[in-house]
């Protein structure tokens, strides 16, 4: 029976003689269709969000078949060759965060960018990706559930990055980055008086971080979480314009193309952070949970890939892969709808954006690699 | 490290990981479940809050302020008209940071401190998403200036509105009075609502006094705007009531012509149709261009006008008071043949001056200082109004006794408002025992009596007052109202006859017999304009002292300073038989009455020789 309803998904309906050719490419075929469906979603919402621009959307769809390409390519790399890499990777990236704050460019007194033959990108963008390869390569040699000493030194792995990006400053990647890194440590067993420990110091820690660490738009961002309704045509505009044109699209939503929160401009960032009003305007709440649904197929199948991963190695990466995901959504969704203050989270897959979207779809391939080691060795 | 490989437990492992991946998936899922706890709640509990809110950020009820009426003149020529003129307004929700916003529009249009200033003061009493207006008649290259950087100014707008515009300029600012901003104190009066999209209000003169016909009814509309505060569509729309149009008894070219036979001297004329009262012309000068009032005059510019000392602002012809001197004789003549106390045929005795029984100041003629001596031994009435003799009115000032004289004066209008259909009337001043006992707390003398029978003393007329008793005169008694405005919209409103004089007709034919040989006499005052007249003119002269001169002193007007030359005034009305037109004319400090008949003259040929006359 287990094996009846394992096989399902891959022999369902379009996909008649993709399983021989699935296994030969490390494809997770129920992955991947909910990929598609999820960025073929986001691509209807970004044609609305983005005022009918098809330049706009072409231009995801291009990314998302880059994406779909860098998939492919880490699927195809074994999680052994992965976890040789990581130490290398995590190096490299250290080094170049560090060249970040000598050489980088940016915008807005952040330095976050460098320009290598003028080819921009964020180092800090690969550091999302090799934070939870090298704890977790370090953490599979180990004996689990992790002793302390080990702990540390994976903290001390985490901490040297992510205080590096804090520095550029960029609070918001910052804290996914160490937050990937603390998954792996989660996932690995770590005791539940060390996780109560860690919340418990997070809540101490809050005071000092409001005075000695936050900027002041940061801590403007917090405030006007708390009550938007005190700077309504400055920082509160965005979170008061995104709950209107979410409340206001009801269950049914005002139809697409039809939104006037957004089509009208008063939506701020529609196409980028803040499309999840977009969505939840013109297609109510009923696309809200269609949403939500497909993200959770996706969550449990990311899980359910970790879970029958063969090695610890494959098992912390997927684990921790699938909870940094599901923290981008619910960052996102929340912060739009108010629960959350406002950090640059865009919303995975449906967001406009080129660079986040080819490192997931990279994490994404990750994840399928382990799927593949899985079948491998099952054979 | 050996260490590491025997604590190495997989099966522990596994399970320490899948009940990891328990707690992980109840944990999303949880999350998830909060998520969409929190978009159901807004989505549907809160669905109505949010509905409503975003319909308000993207309906907006627009003011959409009336046509404001136009004036015409008696022949249909336009007197004031509305044109379009551009408008930069910002909306403060819509702007990110006001200081900024204010001073790049500063480079990219002129701004003054004043505009800034009055911006910043009406920035603090507005309703939310109201436009408040920065700088009105934006020249082409400004607007284009603006449309431009249009994208890096959000909240600003160029509205299209129609402006106030006085194409006569000066000719008629006094009969217009024109429009301006609406101030802070007319706010706290005005009908907010009413002018919700109107910036300007009638202030003076016409414009004032019409101000609630002219304005007409704002209207409004529906719109969809975007966050920048475009419109795109009309929703609905409920249309404004234009203004109702306005045309007045006055003729533009009699209007012209009164106001250059003025000239360059201060003073003033009324000219009335004798048939209904309305106001042929009305001139007072120096004037000034309405059109500056309709923005906002610069400080500067207002300051000049204010302090001049030719007062150009103030209409002399209803606000002006001046000693009406001779002009009142007539009047004062038919209340001696009304009373009986003389008939065309009495005649006093006149030596040049007069004496009150009992006392010994000499009362002075005017033909004293010239000839040395009286009109002749003996005046009569008709005598005493075409040479305009002092001592006859002298004598039957004293007759007649103060109060008396008011009562037979007050029925053509003098010392009281003649209730013109404009703003800023006087009411002068016609003097008598109780007068003064209520306004300066003094007894009457009785050589204040004489002084009142030549026009002087505490006796104040404006040029109108002068003009209706003129045109009360031409009427046989007949007092009409004075009107500026023939016509509201299509309705004509009666001019209103509020009583009559009423006098004998031999009466009344004796004082147009004096009155025509002002002009036509042989010795009449103003006998130098009857030449080459084809009509017969009734007139009257009269000359008021400025100043009070010593008895025995002689007036001398080369050494008096300009200021204080005497006033020349001037009533008529013609032709005789059947008058059409009546008239009042002031010149301040003319010297004499000679500085003001030409100009009747001037006017009353113009419009009896009008053409279609």
């Amino acid at each position: 029976m287990g094996d009846y309803v394992r096989q399902m998904p891959e022999s369902s309906g379009g996909f008649a003689r993709a399983p021989g050719a699935s296994r030969l490419f490390h494809v997770d075929l129920p992955l991947l269709f909910l990929l598609i469906l999820l960025a073929a979603f986001g691509l209807v919402v970004l044609y609305s969000a983005a005022g009918q621009d098809m330049g706009i959307v072409a231009r995801q769809a291009r990314f998302f078949l880059l994406g779909l390409v860098a998939m492919l390519l880490a699927a195809q790399i074994s999680p052994v060759r992965y976890r040789r890499w990581a130490p290398w990777l995590y190096l490299l990236g250290v080094l170049l965060l560090i060249a970040v704050m000598f050489l980088g460019v940016g915008a807005k007194g952040a330095q976050r960018w460098l320009s290598i033959a003028g080819f921009r990108f964020q180092p800090s963008e690969i550091m999302k990706l090799v934070m939870p390869l090298m704890v977790a390569g370090y953490l599979a040699d180990r004996p689990l559930p992790p002793r302390p000493g080990h702990t540390l030194v994976c903290l001390g792995i985490i901490m040297l990055p992510g205080i590096l990006i804090l520095r550029q400053p960029d609070l918001g990647t910052a804290l996914l980055i160490i937050a990937s890194g603390l998954f792996v440590i989660f996932m690995a067993g770590i005791g539940w008086r060390y996780l109560v420990g860690v919340v418990v110091l997070a809540i101490m820690s809050a005071w000092p971080m409001w005075m000695f660490v936050l900027e002041d738009y940061q801590k403007q961002r917090i405030l006007t979480l708390l009550n938007p309704e005190s700077d309504k045509l400055g920082a509160g505009w965005n979170i008061i314009q995104s709950k209107t044109a979410i409340g206001s699209g009801g269950w049914q939503g005002k139809g697409w193309l039809q939104g006037t929160q957004s089509q009208l401009d008063f939506l701020p960032e529609s196409h980028t952070d803040f499309i999840i009003a977009v969505l939840a305007e013109e297609f109510g709440l009923r696309g809200v949970i269609l949403l939500l649904s497909l993200y959770l197929l996706i969550l449990l199948r990311g899980f359910w890939i970790g879970m029958h991963a063969q090695s610890t190695f494959g098992r912390l990466l997927a684990g921790t892969i699938t909870l940094t995901f599901f923290v981008y959504i619910f960052v996102n969704m929340g912060m739009v709808s108010g629960l959350l203050p406002v950090v640059g989270v865009p919303l995975p897959l449906v967001s406009a954006g080129g660079t986040s979207l080819v490192t997931l779809m990279a994490a994404f391939g990750l994840l399928m690699s382990i799927a593949a080691e899985r079948r491998v060795i099952g054979q | 490290m050996a260490q590491n490989i025997t604590l190495k437990d997989t099966a522990r492992e596994v399970r320490v990981y899948s009940a990891r991946t328990a707690v992980a998936v109840f944990v999303t899922s949880v999350a998830l479940t909060l998520l969409l706890a929190r978009y159901f709640s807004l989505q549907v509990t809160d669905f109505e809050i949010y509905r409503t809110q975003s319909e308000r950020n993207r309906v907006q009820l627009q003011a959409l302020p009336p046509k404001r009426g136009l004036i015409f003149d008696r022949n249909g020529k336009l007197l004031a008209d509305n044109r379009p003129s551009h408008t930069l307004s910002l909306i403060p929700e819509r702007v990110n940071d006001m200081d900024a916003t204010l001073s790049r529009l500063g480079e990219l249009v002129a701004l003054s401190e004043d505009d800034v200033e009055e911006f910043r003061r009406k920035l603090e009493r507005r309703r939310p998403y109201d436009a408040i207006p920065l700088r009105f008649q934006l020249l082409e290259d400004e607007q284009a200036r603006v449309a431009v950087n249009r994208h890096a100014l959000p909240g600003v707008v160029v509205e299209a509105q129609l402006l106030r515009h006085y194409p006569h300029g000066a000719l008629l600012a006094h009969v217009l009075g024109y429009v301006g901003r609406i101030n802070e104190s007319e706010l706290e009066t005005l009908d907010t609502s009413d002018y919700r999209g109107t910036f300007h209000i009638g202030k003076v003169g016409l414009e004032r006094y019409y101000e609630d016909r002219l304005h007409g009814e704002v209207g409004y509309q529906n719109v969809e705007t975007n966050a920048h505060g475009r419109v795109l569509r009309v929703l609905d729309r409920f249309a404004p009531v234009p203004g109702v149009d306005i045309a007045l008894h006055l003729d533009i070219d009699l209007q012209r012509t009164a106001m250059q036979a003025l000239g360059d001297q201060r003073g003033a004329v009324v000219a009335l149709d004798v048939a209904t009262g309305g106001v042929l012309a009305m001139a007072s000068t120096p004037s000034y261009d309405g059109n500056l009032f309709v923005n906002g005059i610069s400080s500067r510019a207002y300051s000049a006008l204010r302090d001049s000392p030719d007062v150009p602002l103030f209409n002399r012809a209803v606000q002006g008071q001046y000693p009406p001197g001779s002009t009142v004789k007539p009047l004062i003549a038919l209340a001696g043949l009304q009373s009986e106390l003389v008939t065309p045929e009495t005649t006093v005795p006149d030596p040049g001056w007069y004496r009150l029984p009992g006392s010994s100041r000499r009362y002075r003629d005017w033909t004293l200082s010239i000839r040395g001596t009286g009109h002749a031994p003996q005046v009569d009435l008709n005598m005493a109004i075409a040479e305009s003799c002092d001592v006859y009115f002298y004598d039957l000032a004293r007759r007649l006794g103060i109060d008396s004289m008011h009562d037979y004066l007050a029925p053509f209008g003098l010392g009281s408002r003649t209730g013109i259909d404009t703003t800023g009337e006087r009411s002068g001043v016609l003097p008598s025992s109780r007068w003064k006992r209520e306004a300066l707390n003094q007894v009457w003398y009785p050589g204040e009596t004489l002084s009142a029978g030549i026009g002087q003393g505490y006796m104040l007329s404006t040029p109108l007052q002068l003009a209706v008793a003129t045109a009360t005169l031409a009427n046989r008694g007949k007092f009409q109202t004075p009107r500026l405005v023939r016509q509201v919209g299509d309705a004509a409103p009666e001019t209103p006859v509020s009583h009559y004089v009423d006098a004998a007709p031999e009466h009344w034919d004796a004082i147009y017999q004096g009155m025509r040989d002002v002009v036509h006499g042989a010795r009449g005052t103003a006998r130098s304009i009857a030449r080459g007249m084809t009509y017969d003119m009734a007139g009257k002269t009269g000359t008021s002292q400025v100043i009070g001169i010593a008895q025995d002193a002689v007036y001398d007007e080369e050494a008096v300073a300009e200021r204080h030359r005497h006033h020349g005034l001037f009533i008529a009305f013609a032709p005789i038989e059947a008058p059409q037109i009546a008239l009042a004319v002031i010149v301040e400090n003319g010297g004499g009455s000679s500085a003001a008949y030409p100009i009747a003259r001037t006017v009353i040929d113009a419009w009896l020789m009008r053409e279609g006359a």
